[in-house]
Formats: structure tokens, C-alpha cells, sequence
């Protein structure tokens, strides 16, 4: 272990030598940034190799329109609002679902939790505040086809579920074009397979490398993405071999296509991105929370001074924020990236110095 | 060990008419706690005479006066209280009545104290089942005695169905200081050294896979314990060489730590790889998101010693069964402006380690 350590490291800091120009490579992922700043990996790296937090923790790029629907659901008297933990601290226009007090929010661990709710509960709606990416997608929907199966009638989701890769692109194509390359996410590219990051590669030629969230796998992960821009590669690798393959997890990819379907959606941050979010299809309209309640439209807003978009994009250091520090910390936090575990500006005010 | 100073024996609780010749109650026809058991008569006084008395040593132990009267030995009195509210009531390794005299012993044993008697308050929720009772008040009895404490006075309240969450328990105890113990922030310089018993967040991780219904092959289990032999064992070999000790429970040690960064004014220096886990709770903890730093224990003791008798302290401690784990997981060191805590992670970089906000989340994905 301490070999492979010392060997990535040597790796790392031969390539960035070389190179000499400052490279920024992003990790797509908050789980990375998470572990990357509980194992100090950024006081291993050479002073060129700038690590940018990217959008990929799911809290952090939900839009403020989308908990701010959450609240008005949370508030009517007949639902049951189920779901994940590090949601409920996420402030929308009037608090969050915690300041809320109320006994209808239930914080669950799966799917499965909000679907039982609903089986214990017929009186009232359940709404499963359906949020992440591809490694949150399939359990929505086994729970929703579990739903229509046994006609549990009272359970909808409320989809913010979103899709990588084309994120990864718009940020290329129009946010930040100073990004050399990318981290990808384990437990993401086990579903999506490697090769689903090809456009990144073939079209934007960044070479994108795979890695697990271990604190070895991470320090191999940016040697291979140092030694392929010093070498002026841009080629998609993985040191995850063991979980991720190139074509991915097609029973998964499947239940997702089956029942979803891409469409445009706001991300916090990048703004409306096409076809980056997915929606139930028609066949599964009823158990939609949009289309069962009614609601027409999302709304789209950002609170003021808040600069959680311009660090998803990797933009700006967390840090540079106005509010950092100040007005917005773990305690009182103003945007998603301060509330979740895997949000940037948490990572830097817990693990940064 | 040495026994506990004689308590006196007087009278218990003093319930109204507790006393009088009446009618007994068949407690077995009960089978719930009513408010009435709270009401100050026949039914508190037999609640009292017949469930919680007799589960306490012989049931000599207690005093039935307003005050109990405790012979102390001469020396420093160590007063302190705590109170408990858990969900679940009973969880894997413990209850709600071990952990209130686990924890309250604790807070004496690591300020030096040598535990000598507690108080026992309850507050009942109407409903609750009197097994459930009586289970919790086993528990008490058996812990205490075990830990060779006294439990001497209590109270018994009884509130309406949904004002309480089953039981709420406040324990004190009072302990009297040890010969050669002296703890305090101040005591700790820079080059001392951070021991502590066992693997961390056991009790915290156990408590929150149990609410959630994780399951492992292997069940987590709390480490809910009296840590007064092992506080005790170092007072009496290692004297004013130990500077400090706490017993690290909500916030874990990250809390800890930085109480002792901000108070001694030292940074602290942790190594990840000498952090004693259990493999099954960090994995709980990995798939919650959680940093085992932030998470309770209650059945661990951090001491902060003086270097040279680290290797003896640690010695002292693996002799017994709850430091089997025990290891020197840091130093301290000077600070400059603002201390802190860092850890020195399995890879070799740094970090900060915060006090926890207070509410862990569990994560998405």
C-alpha cells in the first residue's frame, strides 16, 4: 500500500513538472470531494494541480425551485413527504424541510422506506423527493414499478433526478472551458460504464479516468489523468476495474430507460441544460407528483449572493465566496454546497484550513 | 477493589402514605404505566415500594427519606448529573438504564473521581409497559451494582401519553477525587501524548442502524460500560502524569479534541492508522456518509498523558477487558494562533478535524 501511495505521488508530480502550466482537473462527484478532503490529498499535490469541485452532489445541484416544491407538498395536510437526510436542511425561499417542524417529513435510507410508508399510510400521498444520479435512478424506479405492480396508488416521486454526463458537456460547452480533465465517479460509471464518457473524450478531448473513493484509488486515479495530459493524451482509463465495466450495468441502464425519459431541467448553478434531467414517462404520469398535484412548473431562482453556481462550475473556490464563512456555514447554511456532506463549500469549511 | 462507604439506611422516596396500611395494589393486573403512578399516592407508593426499590442491590441501599445521607470519606467531593433520552430504549450491548449510570459514573470517573453514590430520577410516560419498566430498572440495578455504586434517592414522575418519548432518566453522583488526580485543560502542554481505550462509535453507529434497520452479518454492538477501573488503574500507577481525561460521547472524539485544542490552547496532532475501528462500523458509518471522529461513544475514555508513561498506560490499560484496543492515537503539539485538530490520514496528507455540526445526515448515495 504504501508503495502504490508513494508511486501514484511520484507520478503525480513528474507529470505536473512536465507540464508546467497550472492543470485543473475536476472531480465530477461530491463523494470525491468529500474523500479527497478527508484524506488531505490535496496537500499531496504539486502547487499546479488545482482540484475543482464539480457538479456532481446531487443536494447541491437541485434547483431552488425544486425544495421550494417540496415545501408547498410538505405543507398541505394530506402528504407524507419521504426523503433522503441531507435534503432537509436544504433552504428553499421560506426555510427548509427541518425548520418546517412537521411530522409529515420523514427522513428514509432507500426507496423501499418510502414505499412502506405509503402501504402504512393509505389515507395520505406519499411523495419519495427523488433526487441524484445515476446511482439513485434505479431504486426510484424499481420502487415506482413495485408501485403500479401492487397498486399502491397513494406513492408518487418527485424527479430531480439528473444525468452526468451531458452536465459534464455543458460545462465544457458554455461554463468553464479551462477544466483539462475529469475524475469520474465509481459508483456512477458502475451503472453508466466507461464508455458512456466517449462525447467527453472524442469531443472535447479531456481525458476522463474512473476512479473508486478510496484514498489510494483517488492519488492512482489523477496519476493516470496527469500522465495522459503530459503525454497530450485524452483517453477514458479507470482504476476501478474490479466494480466498473465499459458498457456499465445495463439491467440498471434498462429500468431506467424503461420507465424515464430525458428532458430539460434546471440545474443549480448551470442553469436549464438539455436534456440533462429525466421524468417519469406517460405510462407512470400517475405516480408524478408534478402531474398529481398539479403543478405546472418549477420556478427557477437562486438566493442572492449565494455563489454555490459559480463553485459547482468550478469557478470559484468555495472560499472566495462573499458569504463563506460568514452568513453561510454548516450551522446556518445559504446554499445546497454548505448543507450536504459531499457539498464543496462544506468540504473546505470542515476538512480546509 | 475497595468497598463503598456504608450508606445508611433510612427511608425511600417518602411517597405520601406510603407507609399506611392499605390495600395492595396487584402491580400484574397493571400492566402500563397510568398518570396515577405519578400522583404522589397509593399507587406511586407501591410503584415504588415494589418495582424499583427491590431492583437496587438488596434494596437496603436506598433511603426513603427526602435526602439521602452519604458517609464520605475526607477528602475533595465530585458532583455531577446527566440526563438520558435514547431511541431505541434497549439497542445491542445496552438500554437506557445502563447508559444513565454508565454515563454518569463516567463523568465522575474521568475527573478523577471515585464513584460513591447516584440518584435516580424517572420520567414515565403514561402507557409505557410496566415490563418495559422493570427491564430498564434491572438493567440499573444489575450496572451499578457491578460498577459497586449505590443508587440512594430518586423521584418518579409520570407525564400524559405523548409529552415523553417512553422514558426520560436523569441520573447524579457524587465521587470523591482520587489521591494524585488533578485534571484540567491547563495541565496540557505541547508533547504530550492522546491515548484512547478502544475503537470508535460503536454506541453512535449501533444507535442509528438500529433506527434505520441496517443490517450487518455481524451486529454492531454499543460500547455502553463503566470506565471507572480504567480511569482508577491510571490515577493509581501513573498519578499526575495523566492530565486529562473525558469520556468522549455525543460529538465524538472530533468534539472532544477540539474542546481540548481551544481550552490547553495546543494543536492536536491525530494518525489515522492508529485509530482503533471496528470494520463492520465503519462500514455502517461509510455507507451513512458519517466520519467516525463525530460519532458517540459511551464506553471510551481519552486520556492525555504525559509522554513517558504513554507505553505504561497503555500497558495498564490493555490488562483490562475494556482496553483491549487501546492505542496512543496522537500528540499535541504547540499551536500558533488559532489552535486546532488535524489528523494525518492513512495516505499521508492532512487535514482539519472540526467539531461536528451537531445532527449527522445520512447521505444520498
Amino acid at each position: 500500500m504504501l508503495e502504490r501511495i508513494e508511486q501514484a505521488k511520484k507520478t503525480i508530480h513528474t507529470a505536473c513538472e512536465k507540464v508546467g502550466r497550472q492543470i485543473q482537473v475536476m472531480e465530477v462527484c461530491g463523494t470525491h470531494t468529500v474523500s479527497i478532503f478527508r484524506h488531505g490529498i490535496r496537500t499531496l499535490l504539486p502547487e499546479n494541480l488545482k482540484m475543482l469541485s464539480g457538479p456532481g452532489c446531487p443536494v447541491c445541484v437541485t434547483d431552488q425551485g425544486y425544495i421550494d416544491v417540496v415545501m408547498d407538498l410538505a405543507r398541505r395536510g394530506d402528504t407524507i413527504i419521504a426523503t433522503y437526510g441531507d435534503m432537509i436542511r436544504v433552504p428553499g425561499k421560506g426555510g427548509s424541510l427541518e425548520s418546517l417542524h412537521r411530522d409529515n417529513i420523514k427522513v428514509v435510507l432507500s426507496t423501499d422506506d418510502g414505499l412502506i410508508l405509503a402501504k402504512k399510510h393509505p389515507d395520505k400521498i406519499v411523495v419519495f423527493v427523488a433526487v441524484g444520479f445515476e446511482t439513485t435512478t434505479p431504486p426510484s424506479a424499481v420502487a415506482v414499478a413495485d408501485a403500479a405492480r401492487e397498486g399502491v396508488d397513494n406513492f408518487c416521486i418527485l424527479s430531480g433526478h439528473k444525468l452526468v454526463v451531458p452536465a459534464m458537456k455543458a460545462l465544457l460547452g458554455s461554463k468553464n472551458d479551462k477544466i483539462d480533465a475529469f475524475l469520474c465517479p465509481g459508483h456512477v460509471s458502475v451503472i453508466l460504464g466507461s464508455d458512456a464518457y466517449k462525447p467527453v473524450v472524442e469531443e472535447f478531448k479531456r481525458p476522463c479516468v474512473v476512479a473508486g473513493f478510496e484514498g489510494i484509488q483517488i492519488l492512482e486515479g489523477l496519476a493516470r489523468i496527469c500522465e495522459q495530459i503530459a503525454a497530450g493524451r485524452a483517453e477514458i482509463d479507470s482504476v476501478y476495474g474490479a466494480a466498473v465495466t465499459p458498457q456499465g450495468n445495463k439491467v440498471a441502464w434498462k429500468i431506467i430507460t424503461d420507465m424515464f425519459e430525458p428532458c430539460d431541467g434546471a440545474w443549480r448553478g448551470l442553469g436549464v441544460i438539455p436534456r440533462a434531467t429525466i421524468r417519469l414517462k406517460d405510462e407512470y404520469k400517475q405516480f408524478d407528483a408534478l402531474h398529481r398535484f398539479g403543478i405546472e412548473e418549477v420556478p427557477t431562482e437562486e438566493p442572492a449572493g449565494c455563489q454555490c453556481g459559480q463553485v459547482l462550475c468550478g469557478l470559484m473556490d468555495p472560499p472566495q465566496c462573499g458569504l463563506f464563512g460568514k452568513k453561510c456555514t454548516p450551522d446556518t447554511p445559504v446554499g445546497p454546497c454548505m448543507v450536504s456532506t459531499e457539498g464543496a463549500c462544506s468540504a473546505w469549511y470542515k476538512y480546509g484550513r | 477493589m475497595r468497598k463503598p462507604p456504608d450508606l445508611s439506611v433510612d427511608t425511600f422516596f417518602s411517597p405520601a402514605g406510603a407507609k399506611e396500611e392499605r390495600q395492595q395494589i396487584n402491580m400484574d393486573e397493571m400492566k402500563k404505566i397510568m398518570l396515577a403512578h405519578g400522583g404522589g399516592g397509593r399507587l406511586m407508593g407501591d410503584l415504588i415500594q415494589r418495582t424499583i426499590v427491590p431492583k437496587f442491590g438488596d434494596g437496603q441501599s436506598v433511603q426513603l427519606n427526602d435526602s439521602a445521607v452519604v458517609d464520605i470519606p475526607a477528602g475533595k467531593l465530585c458532583f455531577t448529573t446527566d440526563s438520558f433520552v435514547v431511541k431505541p430504549l434497549f439497542f445491542n450491548g445496552g438500554d437506557i438504564g445502563k447508559l444513565s449510570v454508565c454515563g454518569t459514573v463516567n463523568d465522575l470517573a474521568v475527573a478523577g473521581a471515585k464513584p460513591l453514590a447516584l440518584s435516580l430520577s424517572l420520567i414515565l410516560e403514561e402507557g409505557l409497559d410496566l415490563d418495559v419498566l422493570e427491564k430498564i430498572l434491572q438493567s440499573i440495578g444489575d450496572t451499578a451494582k457491578k460498577a459497586n455504586v449505590n443508587i440512594v434517592t430518586g423521584d418518579t414522575k409520570v407525564v400524559e401519553k405523548g409529552s415523553a418519548d417512553g422514558v426520560f432518566i436523569n441520573t447524579a453522583g457524587v465521587g470523591v477525587l482520587m489521591d494524585h488526580a488533578d485534571v484540567s485543560f491547563v495541565r496540557i502542554k505541547p508533547g504530550d501524548v492522546i491515548l484512547v481505550n478502544g475503537t470508535l462509535g460503536d454506541h453512535g453507529m449501533t444507535i442509528m442502524s438500529q433506527r434505520e434497520g441496517l443490517k450487518f452479518d455481524t451486529p454492531l454492538k454499543s460500547d455502553c460500560a463503566c470506565l471507572h477501573e480504567l480511569t482508577e488503574m491510571l490515577y493509581a500507577d501513573l498519578g499526575e502524569a495523566v492530565k486529562f481525561m473525558r469520556d468522549p460521547t455525543r460529538g465524538g472524539l472530533a468534539a472532544t479534541l477540539n474542546e481540548v485544542a481551544q481550552s490547553a490552547s495546543v494543536n492536536v496532532e491525530l494518525t489515522e492508522t492508529a485509530l482503533p475501528v471496528d470494520k463492520t462500523v465503519q462500514t455502517a458509518a461509510d455507507m451513512l456518509g458519517f466520519d467516525l471522529l463525530n460519532i458517540a461513544n459511551e464506553g471510551k475514555v481519552l486520556a492525555v498523558v504525559d509522554a513517558d508513561v504513554a507505553d505504561k498506560a497503555i500497558e495498564l490499560w490493555k490488562s483490562h477487558p475494556l482496553g483491549q484496543d487501546a492505542a496512543v492515537i496522537g500528540k499535541t503539539i504547540q499551536a500558533d494562533d488559532s489552535p486546532l485538530v488535524e489528523l494525518v490520514t492513512k495516505i499521508g496528507g492532512r487535514r482539519i478535524v472540526q467539531t461536528p455540526y451537531g445532527r449527522e445526515l445520512p447521505r444520498i448515495c
